[in-house]
């Protein structure tokens, strides 16, 4: 009597379907190639690689809080605040890397875990938490260095964002940055797509009260998820610090950047879906489309409008395939 | 369909007196405070009245951002509506008087055209309210960088009276704010539009269901958020004497907006708060300011503890819900 | 009735990708009638309903007012043809007055702005018609009465708008003896001044108070109709008769039956009270009771979803203080929550993750996904092999599957676990025939291996076929034990507490 077939099951599932955030990098890389040959040497791409390695690892740990249903906008402050703490205790001192690197992944750690308590105890929105966050952050930064920061960076310390390898056959050179991006790249994804906890933090973001009615520990997923944020933006402000050196509101935009970035890989913004490699790509294809606009001569601030653009269009592209696959 | 038995909404009367119990613990506090310091001077008229002033820019924005959350939705491109629309003021009007009106204007039509884009989006495309508004922001702060990255402009001696005229002792834009207030307050109460925001708000399938026309009221709501958003932006180039990009976003305009306003009594899912709540809100955060000033607070500290603060204001209230909130 | 009805529905079939729910469905209901509408859980009320108030659109036949076909694209055009349906589940705004809901989306104007004094008039005239003893203010918030208010400002709502015709869905579920009077009072009124009201129940008090013409629907068609209202044991054997000895398992034999596994004295919390049951290792005990009488309340309770809070509890011998569903799970209890799609499922992942997601967070956190100390990725695929979940792979998402297979794969997951307690809240809901069968079989199966196994259930023949012990409850309260011999209409008693035949 009652008809057995699935609703609207895709037939064609032969073949695994490419995230179209691959295509776009490879398309926008070629274009890139195409309008200055020199970025097709190491030189050039090496160092776009070095360029979007902070804003990569960023992007991937942004990644947990946005799949478990959150958003976390304080990770530009955690930069600005880990590259400012960092000069101002290194004081030119080349062992302090040693410590002061661990003593900022624990404040991270420490800013992580508030922002998860805040969200899952306090119940207040994650916009506003992280928003909240990264206000007083700012301002802490700002307190420690009395608005002008002192002292900078030792070699040691900016050895992670700008060092590069060099004489190594085929590609030339090798910078630290990059080996970062793929060393953390491989962790991050790991951690999302090989473990329990990922499981979990997928599970949470799709729907939190089955994940609860499950056994999955909701408020320590929603938690952790924050902590693994704030700790890569700590490691992205190293390498950032490293390669641009100190600044003021050197963190500043990369929250909305990072988001972008998971967008345009395909993570969904309510939760439960979101895929790591495809993040990355995201991250390489904004810094492209970066590049690409500054080959054309376009200056600084048509990169925020276009950043503004390609977050609603990927966000409103997202929602309308969505509901054509009847969601 | 849950075995739900027994339910009594107890906990709603302090949620709807909160704001008020709030404004009168912030008055004591600061009166407290003012009184074991010795510093009396505070306690003036004039003081008082000061107080409010410094919050004038935030006032206007928050009536605003009470239409967007009302509704269920949120805005959080003012910061940079409110810079756009100084820069515009000052440079159009250029210290010509004859070119108040002209700027006033064309302000206002810019501030109801992102307002209109925005509720476009967030209705049509269905983007989320955060994404759609925080993109916003992005194009605003690029379009207007790239035009300007200094103060530009000049506004001319005749339009300073916005800021700094006064009626008797009290600042005419104080009076100016309040008397916003009470439009806002009018419309919500008395028009059908008002009705259907809170509607909307409350519940959007059963409007629907009604026949209201959603995406209309959407609509509505944002481009009133953004046209207060540019009116603050207009009193505050007033104030400067001219405008620069970076203005809203120094005051932190947008998640103050939104603090105020929850404060306020205003629920962020939307359906229920209103506009003399948000004015509560917009006291109490002066008091708090005028309480750092009185105690010597260093500027930069102020920043930390007003994110800390912004944040403890609506936990305050979402700690209750038994939500499962993200 | 010589003159045409002020609603006819004609052959009406809906069908949704896994189920039929309406076939060849004809129904009319006359102007100052009241006609039930009775029939057990799925068997397509809820559909029929939503094709009268145009939410779902009929895949055949039509629907007639006052003798014109009528197209409804959307729900506002069957509220202009007339037609108001009061539902379970309010659409009132709570944070509005009662007049502002009355006037939703349609206030009076005058001069541009909104006219209080005349909402609030009407108001009051449409309130008046209830009677002074319920004495509701216009402006009053809808959050500040309680249900029973609330549903008769929804009631007022569709008076104020003139409906020709009210569709009452279960109007009498949340409310208490003397709040059914009053409702009672008023459907005779509206009945007198011409109103025709199609009320659908499954209590047949009401019926015999209420109607002048009953109709049965069962498994998506029309099982009976009758011109005047018939004796309650008619109606019954309408609902229910169906061939249901292969249907239901087998019971439970002595010796199957095992070591007491759970054991709760004096519970109580804030929904339930004096709280006293002994659930067995290879008995299914069904938990029966109308809404709002605490049976999910229970299982949340015993789950550790919405805990104890007076009262002791022992699981096989110790005693357990269960705060939380990971102390339940961990202690070895698992239960299948009423609400899938709410409470059970996670949309977007794959069948096997949902599968191993109970496994996966009782394992370490950082531990690999593939295999942890519960199950491994090829042991989950032979559970959902066993049940018989029906998928082109175990990697499709879960929003795929029809209601059967999901409930089967969420079986799955607590299997894995190998629970002592398994509670199953309304475990066929939503669920076509075939897939409701081998949900039994596999309780059975499941009981037989050595599991207690409770099942809270609305659907009384299910209750009565596939239990060994009959658990009834009525307000928060355990008020009755039945054995396997019990009749449905014994269990009706007991839940409700009546002294009359009841379904």
């Amino acid at each position: 009597m009652s008809a057995q077939s699935l609703p609207q099951a895709p037939t064609q599932r032969r073949l695994p379907r490419i995230n179209p955030v691959y295509v776009l990098v490879a398309a926008l890389i070629i274009a890139i190639v195409v309008m200055n040959p020199a970025f097709g040497e190491p030189t050039g791409y090496m160092n776009y690689l070095k360029r979007v390695a902070a804003l990569a690892i960023l992007s991937a740990g942004a990644l947990y809080v946005i799949v478990s249903g959150g958003f976390d906008l304080s990770v530009g402050s955690i930069m600005t605040l880990t590259v400012i703490g960092s000069s101002m205790l290194a004081s030119n001192d080349p062992n302090s890397t040693y410590w002061i690197i661990p003593l900022m992944l624990g404040i991270g750690a420490v800013v992580g875990l508030i922002n998860g308590l805040v969200v899952s105890y306090l119940k207040v929105p994650s916009l506003i938490a992280t928003l909240g966050m990264m206000i007083s952050l700012n301002g802490v930064a700002f307190m420690w260095s009395g608005g002008a920061p002192r002292g900078y960076l030792p070699d040691t310390f900016r050895f992670f964002g700008r060092y590069n390898i060099t004489d190594i056959p085929l590609i030339t050179l090798l910078p630290i940055a990059v080996i970062c991006l793929v060393g953390f790249g491989l962790l991050l994804w790991w951690g999302m797509h090989r473990t329990n906890f990922g499981r979990m933090l997928h599970a949470v973001g799709d729907n939190p009260q089955a994940a609860r009615l499950a056994g999955v520990p909701v408020e320590r997923v929603r938690i952790s998820a924050f902590v693994v944020s704030a700790l890569t933006a700590v490691l992205a402000g190293v390498i950032l610090g490293g390669r641009a050196g100190v600044s003021v509101d050197i963190g500043s935009g990369f929250e909305l950047q990072a988001i972008t970035a998971a967008v345009i890989g395909g993570a969904q913004l309510l939760g439960g879906r979101g895929s790591v490699p495809a993040t990355i790509a995201g991250a390489l294809a904004l810094e492209a489309i970066f590049t690409l606009l500054n080959l054309l001569g376009l200056a600084q601030p048509v990169r925020l409008v276009v950043q503004g653009l390609i977050l609603i269009g990927a966000v409103a592209l997202a929602t309308y395939q969505r509901k054509r696959a009847g969601q | 369909m849950s075995d739900a038995p027994f339910t009594a909404p107890k906990r709603f009367r302090f949620e709807r007196h909160a704001s008020a119990i709030l404004l009168l613990s912030a008055i004591a506090l600061y009166v407290a405070l003012v009184l074991m310091l010795g510093q009396t001077r505070f306690l003036t008229l004039d003081n008082l009245v000061a107080i409010l002033g410094r919050s004038i820019t935030l006032g206007i924005t928050a009536i605003g951002q009470t239409f967007a959350i009302l509704i269920g939705s949120i805005d959080l491109s003012v910061a940079s509506v409110i810079s756009a629309s100084a820069v515009v003021t000052s440079v159009v009007m250029n210290g010509d008087p004859s070119m108040m009106l002209p700027a006033v204007l064309a302000v206002l039509a810019l501030g109801a055209l992102i307002g209109l884009v925005n509720g476009l989006v967030i209705s049509r495309l269905e983007v989320n309210p955060l994404i759609a508004t925080l993109g916003m922001s992005l194009i605003i702060q690029g379009v207007l960088s790239y035009y300007y990255n200094n103060f530009a402009g000049n506004v001319p001696v005749e339009f300073q009276v916005f800021a700094y005229g006064a009626v008797g002792i009290v600042p005419f834009s104080l009076v100016f704010m309040f008397v916003l207030a009470g439009c806002a307050w009018f419309i919500l109460r008395f028009t059908r539009f008002g009705s259907d925001v809170y509607s909307v708000g409350g519940n959007k399938d059963a409007a629907r269901l009604a026949g209201i026309k959603t995406a209309r009221v959407v609509i509505g709501a944002h481009v009133i958020c953004s046209l207060c958003a540019a009116i603050a932006g207009i009193y505050l180039a007033s104030r400067l004497r001219s405008g620069a990009p970076w203005i809203g976003a120094e005051g932190v305009y947008d998640l103050e907006s939104i603090a105020v306003v929850v404060i306020g009594g205003t629920v962020l899912a939307g359906g229920r708060g209103g506009i003399w709540g948000t004015m509560a809100g917009v006291i109490i955060f002066s008091l708090i300011d005028s309480i750092f000033n009185v105690a010597g607070v260093d500027a930069f500290v102020k920043q930390v503890l007003r994110g800390i603060i912004i944040v403890a204001a609506v936990a305050f209230y979402a700690v209750r819900s038994r939500r499962l909130v993200a | 009735m010589n003159e045409p009805p002020v609603i006819e529905m004609r052959g009406i079939g809906k069908s949704f990708p896994a189920v039929r729910a309406l076939h060849d469905v004809s129904f009319t209901c006359h102007k100052g009638e009241v006609h039930a509408l009775c029939g057990e859980n799925g068997a397509g009320k809820s559909t029929l309903i939503k094709i009268l108030s145009g939410v779902y659109r009929p895949d055949g036949g039509e629907v007639l007012i006052d003798g014109a076909t009528q197209h409804f694209r959307h729900p506002q055009d069957a509220l202009l043809a007339g037609i108001s349906v009061i539902y379970q589940e309010f659409s009132l705004l709570p944070e509005r007055t009662v007049a502002q809901n009355l006037f939703l989306g349609r206030e009076p104007l005058k001069l541009g702005l909104i006219d209080s004094k005349a909402m609030e008039a009407e108001t009051r005239r449409v309130l008046g018609l209830f009677g002074i003893r319920h004495r509701i203010e216009p402006d009053t918030l809808v959050a500040d009465l309680d249900v029973a208010s609330q549903q008769m400002v929804e009631i007022a709502k569709a008076i104020s708008l003139n409906a020709k015709v009210i569709v009452m869905d279960e109007p009498t579920a949340a409310l208490n003896e003397a709040e059914c009077e009053v409702l009672f009072a008023l459907v005779d009124q509206l009945r007198s001044a011409g109103t025709a009201i199609i009320y659908i129940t499954h209590r047949m008090r009401e019926v015999t108070r209420l109607a002048n013409r009953v109709t049965v629907i069962k498994d998506g068609e029309i099982a009976a109709s009758f011109d005047h209202v018939p004796a309650p044991e008619t109606i019954v054997r309408a609902m229910v008769g169906r061939d249901i000895s292969e249907f239901y398992p087998v019971p439970a034999r002595p010796q199957d039956i095992g070591p007491t596994m759970l054991t709760v004295s004096g519970g109580g919390n804030h929904a339930l009270r004096d709280i006293d049951l002994e659930l067995r290792a290879g008995e299914i005990v069904g938990l029966a009771g109308l809404q709002g009488a605490g049976r999910t309340p229970l299982a949340m309770a015993i789950f550790g979803a919405a805990p104890f809070t007076r009262g002791s509890m022992t699981l096989d011998g110790t005693t357990v203080a269960l705060t939380s569903p990971r102390d339940a799970i961990r202690a070895g209890i698992g239960m299948l929550p009423g609400d899938r799609k709410a409470e059970a499922l996670v949309l977007m992942q794959s069948v096997r993750d949902n599968g191993m997601l109970t496994s996966r967070s009782f394992a370490g956190p950082l531990g690999g996904h593939k295999a942890n100390r519960f199950t491994d990725l090829a042991g989950m695929n032979a559970l959902l092999d066993r049940m018989k979940v029906r998928a082109p792979s175990y990697e499709q998402e879960m929003r795929f599957l029809s209601g059967g297979n999901q409930q089967k794969a969420i079986v799955a997951r607590w299997l894995a676990l190998k629970p002592k307690l398994l509670i199953f809240v309304e475990p066929t809901r939503g669920i076509d025939v075939d897939a409701k069968a081998s949900i039994y079989h596999l309780m059975r199966d499941l009981a037989r291996a050595g599991t207690a196994v409770l099942m809270v259930s609305s659907d009384l023949p299910e209750v009565v076929g596939v239990s060994d012990r009959i658990l009834v409850m009525r307000e928060g309260r355990i008020v009755g034990s039945f054995g396997r011999s019990a009749t449905e209409a014994e269990l009706m008693l007991a839940a409700t507490g009546e002294t009359e035949v009841a379904a």
